[in-house]
């Protein structure tokens, strides 16, 4: 038996890591391990947003009533486009991935650079229009109003249509005072100012006979609760508290504030994975420039980050269905 | 490195000619899911949002089962699992699945019981 250093004397042996039962790379295998436990991160959010689904199932927004706006196309109602337009992005730029580790494995350095160039150029799309869609979701559209329990209460007019606050709300002149350092140390920080109070949304409510309140509860049809005009006039004087517009981690004027948690956490975790997989692919994509895989033999580390982005890819697929369709 | 693509989708029902014109199927057949996907979310079909199936609309049972065929074709033909060996292929897939059914059954599970504990108890919410 001729030992020398590179052998460990396992070659062709079973157990102690002799033969390879799973013929990959060492680096492959572990991209694929690492893709299961972040694979069970995002399971671990999504299924806990149907745990808080299933919590307040009688009043969870409906996705496509949140998300129906589309770049350039204001007072359009386009549910779903824009998301739909986002996973074609993803899907198309796992194409030009896969295509990049295909011209690699054939040693095709100026395809590879091609493609992962149109990869990378795809991925800047995709967190470009996630940035639009957080910052509409953040703005809102109609604004509502924050009952005491923190369950939220929409406008609509006689025939159905959302009303925005601002259309309605009667502006009252208020002394409203800045509280300064010189007027003492302590104070907490102001919330947010809306662009109207609850006192004067409630006056334009009252002052318009067809308003009407929609309710975040669920009525047997499985639509939102309309109120009747008696029934609404009771709930904001008894109930209201506060105008909310748009949505952070606190309030939601679309519902509960967890939906918007939800949204937050999972499409930024998301987000921020494509946003990695960017930096990665431009990292390889000046590697394979410079023709570093070129010297070494073969294009593996392509592979590695094309199995990372197919990932995010895979990843927007799930929370497309369960955020935006179920 | 040997790097030898298995050319057929659908049980071998169909084969493609290379490797580059596999991934353009593959990559038609999920932009049609997609499509197929979208339509659905846009027009919701009355009959398939009244009726149910295990507690589930038969909606939302399309989207899941469309979401899962397009999940196995980028797993298998866009990360190239269909030409790794079986035991790599099991130890990812078979541990993902068993452990994300569990936790997604236990926590829906436990949702769907606080929901019921909230319509049925004494305690106030909707003020």
């Amino acid at each position: 038996m001729d030992a020398t250093v590179a052998k460990t004397g396992t070659e062709g042996k079973t157990w102690g890591g002799g033969n390879q039962p799973l013929k990959a790379s060492y680096g492959k295998m572990m991209m694929w391990f690492f893709i299961v436990s972040d694979a069970l991160t995002f399971s671990g959010f999504l299924a806990s947003y149907g745990f808080s689904r299933f919590k307040f199932v009688d009043s969870w927004p409906i996705a496509d009533e949140v998300f129906t706006h589309f770049p350039f196309l204001h007072g359009v109602d386009a549910p779903m486009y824009y998301v739909a337009f986002m996973t074609f992005i993803l899907i198309f730029s796992s194409v030009t991935m896969v295509l990049a580790v295909d011209a690699g494995h054939k040693m095709q350095k100026s395809k590879v650079v091609l493609y992962m160039f149109l990869t990378i150029i795809g991925g800047l799309i995709f967190v470009g229009s996630q940035a639009w869609e957080w910052n509409t979701f953040i703005k809102g559209e109609y604004g509502a109003v924050e009952t005491k329990g923190g369950k939220i209460l929409q406008f609509l007019n006689t025939e159905g249509e959302r009303v925005a606050i601002s259309d309605f709300a009667i502006p009252i002149p208020s002394a409203k005072e800045n509280h300064l350092d010189s007027n003492g140390v302590w104070y907490e920080q102001e919330g947010t100012i809306t662009s109207f109070s609850f006192e004067e949304v409630k006056a334009g409510f009252m002052a318009n006979d067809d308003l009407l309140i929609r309710t975040q509860y669920y009525d047997e049809n499985g639509v939102p609760t309309v109120l009747s005009r008696e029934a609404s006039i009771t709930k904001i004087m008894n109930d209201g508290k506060l105008v909310v517009e748009g949505a952070n981690l606190r309030h939601n004027e679309y519902g509960s504030p967890l939906f918007a948690d939800f949204f937050f956490f999972i499409t930024g975790f998301h987000g921020f994975h494509v946003f990695t997989g960017v930096l990665i692919n431009i990292i390889i994509f000046f590697n394979v420039v410079i023709g570093t895989y070129e010297k070494r033999g073969h294009y593996e580390m392509v592979e590695k980050v094309g199995l990372y982005w197919h990932f995010v890819d895979l990843v927007w697929v799930f929370v497309f269905t369960f955020f935006y369709l179920v | 490195m040997a790097h030898e693509h298995k050319l057929s989708i659908f049980r071998g029902t169909l084969t493609f000619k290379s490797n580059i014109t596999k991934i353009w199927g593959v990559f038609v057949l999920l932009s049609i899911i997609t499509v197929i996907e979208v339509a659905f979310g846009i027009i919701k079909p009355e009959f398939l949002t009244e009726n149910t199936f295990l507690a589930m609309k038969l909606l939302n049972w399309i989207f899941i089962i469309l979401t899962l065929v397009k999940a196995y074709y980028i797993t298998w033909d866009f990360m190239h699992q269909r030409d790794e060996t079986k035991g790599l292929r099991r130890s990812v897939v078979w541990t993902a699945i068993f452990l994300i059914c569990y936790l997604v059954l236990i926590l829906l599970i436990e949702g769907d019981y606080i929901y019921e504990v909230y319509q049925n108890n004494y305690i106030k919410f909707d003020f």
